[in-house]
């Protein structure tokens, strides 16, 4: 004969404790449910998208009906109960229904407060608890006039956000200064309000509701100082009240809630209690974490177990109205024994603030920006000393060591026990362990397993991080690695908005795509550039502030602030006329280095910044240009002497060499481009280690593509072969098209093919000759704005502030 | 300290920089986006790179060398690296700028 559990409530804290002891225990008990909602089991947490129409209730369910059936639990809906026979171990519900218990489970939740004004029982003031109340507001909705929320917390927030998301007008009255006190400060609240106000919903602070007014139905609301709000909708979200009344009647010792040891048994031994109509420790709570550990003490409890005692942790605040990021845990009251941290930037609205007790985080407030919520609540929770990182804590966890903005690093460097999901307890380590051994690879087995971000969601990001980091690329989360800490949109991402919105300016990639900073940064500032440069050749203007120095003065810097200078040799071929003007130049200003590069031509090295121009005078005189051996674009063609001198040479591969140098120099490209070609499969142009390389056969020429000999080596793949120069030149130029269209900014040529597939580039720039012909006419096209030589428009005087310096003080000058 | 006039606003461009030779050393002189102008020393304390030829971002520079990112404002490194490059007070009246020097002190010497 199995024991007879009954529970009393059917809400998130029970949900919970019954997979925990179901998992425990299945057998064990015989089991009743008592819901005085007319339902099963959902995700409360979750009314706020459903009011606000980005989800539906079905979604929000956590046990649908079949699961009671499964695990043969016979569920009340809509039954409350009303009476607890103690002494008979019995339970009655509203309708008479009376069953009998070994063991009860108190779990009724809370109830919400109503402050006690005139009217305010009036039809249409409504309280915001479960579905009947979303149920209620959306029908308000419908009218699309006038809601006034009564209460700045959270819940009247979200309500507000949902209404006015549904087409109400809205007003938010709070009695206190600033928007939600309990969890934010007062600068985090000021920028809140503004966030909501953004949102067209009007806060009125310190408004304190006198009245409610209207004849048979809401009207208005009246305020003490006398101002009238008209309304047809009030919600009263001022806070909820422990649900303690079958308790009380049944005798058991009642405080703020159900009074429960820390094994959450209450005054009577073979009675206990969940949720937020416990109190445990002194402590009564509101947000599911703690409700959670709740549920899984009493599991233990029933199961039998002796060890398992609730301890108590605070929980991080956050909100669910999509846009508005804050996060809040901990204490951070002032005090004289309390030192804070705090950044803000007033330009995109963000502000941290971090609360340190003896070097400890004692709490932590974010608004804007809240991605290192969980790092901070991890440091304040064990304690860690933060005096070693004090400088840059704030800007959080990204810049401890390393210096690395990548968010998978930042979560990969996070210990195994950092909590990622706040709702359900969930730490790095489970999580982890657990898409391993189950072999999970989508976002859904993983919150079926583990939980994590199965509530409220704002953990999925991390989540997702942490398959990436568990997975690798097998793992494609919709979450994409932004493009810098600017922005949370990756390369691809902007790439496609930048076309599809037709935006062709910095400033106007960055309004249009939220950056988060007010102009950027090193990393993201080249690479619109580049992308807008790649997309508009005809109509953006380059922004040379948004490029790196060489290719801002068109040499390349050294480490002791000199600049190198290459002429192009095309195709590596040079004359005597050609190294006696280098000699010349080398001579007048004293070039300290000349070496012979790795690509077929001559660096001079170490020459002074003021002296670019002149040497490039002299340089051009002889008919050099720019060897842009600074480029994300061209750099050399390497060639061999070909069918021109060489005993096994198929074809001139150096004149194919030079053509397509001349052809192409010039277009910027992602990364840089180095090409190849050798006269025979000898192969002396290392042609098969090249981005583009070319190998001649007696057939014609053999084109191969994605090499890397640098960072990584790899050989070529073979794109496919060719007839004739024309179409050598017609195919290279059409890939390096598709490449400058689809790169990612400093992604080489081996990168982006991997990504896109071999087959995919041969079939759009080889076998297919209508996308091959529109491609090389981009390029070309592209080429018109881009083949001007940068040294001799800098000889003529463009930029000119770039080489000399602004001023210069003299001693005598300094004396005056 | 003595303020020398070192030119115009417009000599230098929007989110760019420019150097000024002192007999002290250079300094860089840094206009950001919002029009605000600021000077640093020109040396980077890794090794050494000019700071006026790097990437103006916000109210900081990021090193032509080696990406070390530096306030503007503060003179400091900015995330995980450590050092400081001096600050220079900058006054900009009518649209010309003066940096504020010490320079009278040592060619008195
Ligand atoms: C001058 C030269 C070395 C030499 O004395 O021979 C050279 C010099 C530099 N290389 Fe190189 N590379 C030179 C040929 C190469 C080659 C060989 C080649 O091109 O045949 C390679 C391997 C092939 C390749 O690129 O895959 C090579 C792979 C690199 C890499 C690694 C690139 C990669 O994606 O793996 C870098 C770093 C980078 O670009 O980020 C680099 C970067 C550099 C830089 C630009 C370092 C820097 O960022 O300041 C050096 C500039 C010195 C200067 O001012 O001239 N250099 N570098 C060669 C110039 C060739 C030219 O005429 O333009
Ligand atoms: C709109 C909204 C947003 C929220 N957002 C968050 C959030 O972002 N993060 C967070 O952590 N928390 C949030 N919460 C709070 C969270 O939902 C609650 O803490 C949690 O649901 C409480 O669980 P519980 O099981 O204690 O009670 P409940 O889920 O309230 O369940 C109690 C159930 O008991 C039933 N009941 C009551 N009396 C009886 C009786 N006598 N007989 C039978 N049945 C009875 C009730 O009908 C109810 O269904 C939010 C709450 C709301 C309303
Ligand atoms: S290998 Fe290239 S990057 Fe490295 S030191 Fe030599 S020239 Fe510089
Ligand atoms: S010299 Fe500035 S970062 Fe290295």
């Amino acid at each position: 004969m199995r024991e007879k559990l009954v529970i009393i409530g059917n809400g998130m804290a029970p949900g919970r404790m019954l997979e925990h002891l179901l998992e425990a225990a299945p057998d064990r008990y015989q089991i009743t449910i008592f819901n005085a909602e007319p339902r099963v089991n959902y995700d409360r947490i979750m009314l706020s998208p459903v009011l606000s129409g980005e989800k539906t209730f079905e979604e929000i369910v956590i046990h649908g009906d079949g699961w009671y059936v499964e695990r043969d639990i016979m569920l009340y809906k809509g039954h409350r109960i009303v009476a607890i026979d103690r002494a008979a171990k019995t339970v009655t519900s509203e309708h008479g229904e009376t069953v009998a218990y070994d063991k009860l489970v108190i779990a009724t939740g809370s109830v919400p407060f109503i402050i006690p004004v005139p009217g305010s029982d009036l039809p249409g003031v409504i309280t915001y608890r479960d579905l009947d109340d979303v149920d209620a507001m959306l029908l308000a909705a419908q009218s699309r006039e006038k809601a006034v929320v009564i209460g700045g917390g959270l819940l009247g927030l979200e309500a507000a956000a949902g209404l006015k998301a549904r087409g109400m007008d809205v007003t938010v009255l709070h009695v206190m200064p600033t928007l939600m006190e309990r969890q934010l400060d007062a600068a985090a609240g000021y920028l809140l309000q503004k966030a909501v106000e953004a949102r067209g919903i009007e806060v009125l602070t310190k408004a304190n509701t006198k009245a409610i007014l209207g004849e048979g139905r809401v009207e208005g609301v009246e305020l003490a100082d006398g101002t009238i709000i008209p309304a047809t909708l009030v919600v009263m979200a001022v806070g909820i009240r422990p649900n303690v009344a079958v308790a009380k009647e049944a005798g058991l010792e009642v405080g703020r809630g159900i009074v429960t040891d820390e094994k959450m048994v209450t005054s009577d031994p073979d009675i206990l209690s969940v949720g937020e109509c416990a109190e445990v420790g002194g402590n009564v709570y509101g947000l599911v974490a703690p409700l959670y550990e709740m549920a899984r003490t009493a599991a233990a409890t029933l199961s039998g177990s002796q060890d398992k005692r609730f301890v108590h942790s605070d929980t991080p605040t956050k909100l669910k109205v999509t846009g508005i990021d804050l996060y809040s845990v901990g204490d951070f009251a002032d005090g004289e024994d309390r030192e804070e941290i705090v950044l803000r930037d007033a330009s995109c609205g963000i502000y941290k603030r971090v609360i340190l007790k003896e070097n400890r985080v004692i709490g932590t407030v974010l608004f804007g920006e809240t991605s290192d919520g969980a790092w901070f609540n991890d440091l304040k929770k064990k304690q860690t000393d933060v005096s070693e990182m004090r400088d840059t804590l704030i800007f959080g966890q990204a810049f401890q060591g390393g210096g690395n903005a990548d968010p998978l690093a930042a979560v990969a460097a996070l210990a195994d026990d950092a909590e990622i999901c706040g709702c359900n307890g969930v730490c790095k380590g489970k999580i982890v362990s657990t898409v391993t051994s189950k072999g999970l690879t989508s976002l859904d087995d993983v919150r079926a397993h583990t939980k994590a971000s199965a509530s409220c969601g704002t953990c999925t990001g991390l989540v997702e991080q942490l398959m990436r980091l568990s997975l690798g690329d097998s793992y494609n989360p919709a979450a994409v690695q932004p493009m810098c800490s600017c922005t949370d949109l990756g390369h691809d991402d902007v790439r496609r908005l930048i076309k599809a919105k037709g935006l062709k300016t910095i400033p106007a990639v960055m309004q249009e795509l939220e950056w988060k900073t007010s102009c950027g940064c090193a990393k993201c500032r080249p690479a619109l550039n580049y992308y807008l440069v790649a997309d508009w050749p005809d109509e953006y203007a380059d922004d040379y502030q948004s490029r790196f120095v060489n290719e801002r003065v068109h040499a390349n810097i050294q480490k002791d602030g000199t600049y190198s200078v290459v002429p192009r040799m095309w195709g590596g071929m040079t004359s005597s006329k050609e190294l006696r003007a280098i000699a010349d130049v080398v001579d007048k200003f004293a070039i300290p280095a000349v070496k012979v590069t790795g690509g077929q031509r001559i660096d001079m090295l170490g020459i002074r910044k003021e002296d670019l121009p002149a040497v490039w005078a002299d340089l051009g005189e002889a008919g050099f240009v720019s060897g842009q051996a600074y480029a994300k674009g061209l750099r050399t063609v390497k060639t061999c002497v070909g069918s021109d001198w060489c005993r096994f040479g198929t074809q001139d591969s150096t004149g194919l060499g030079i053509r397509i140098e001349k052809f192409m120099w010039g277009s910027w490209t992602p990364a840089k481009v180095k090409m190849g070609v050798s006269g025979c499969p000898r192969n002396c142009a290392e042609a098969t280690c090249k981005d583009v390389g070319v190998i001649c056969v007696d057939s014609g020429f053999e084109i191969h593509f994605a090499g890397a000999a640098g960072l990584d080596i790899k050989g070529t793949e073979i794109l496919g072969s060719v007839k004739t120069e024309d179409e050598a030149l017609e195919v290279i130029v059409a890939l390096t098209q598709m490449y400058r269209e689809q790169g990612r900014y400093l992604e080489r040529i081996y990168k982006w093919a991997k990504r896109i597939g071999t087959e995919e580039i041969r079939r759009q720039v080889l076998d297919d000759f209508d996308r091959r012909k529109a491609y090389f006419d981009r390029f070309v096209f592209s080429q018109k704005f881009a083949q001007v030589d940068p040294w001799s428009e800098r000889v003529s005087g463009k930029d000119k502030h770039e080489f000399q310096p602004m001023a210069a003080l003299s001693l005598q000058q300094a004396a005056e | 300290m003595n303020w020398f006039d070192i030119g115009a606003i417009d000599d230098i461009p929007l989110r760019g920089a420019r150097c000024v030779a002192t007999p002290q050393g250079r300094i860089g002189v840094f206009r950001t986006a919002g029009d605000t102008i600021y000077a640093i020393e020109d040396h980077c304390p890794h090794r050494g790179g000019p700071l006026s030829e790097g990437i103006v971002h916000g109210a900081s520079v990021t090193c032509p060398l080696h990406n070390w990112v530096f306030s503007l404002e503060t003179g400091q490194a900015q995330g995980p690296d450590e050092g400081s490059v001096k600050t220079i007070p900058v006054k900009v009246v009518n649209g010309r700028i003066s940096l504020g020097l010490d320079l009278a002190a040592m060619a008195a010497e």
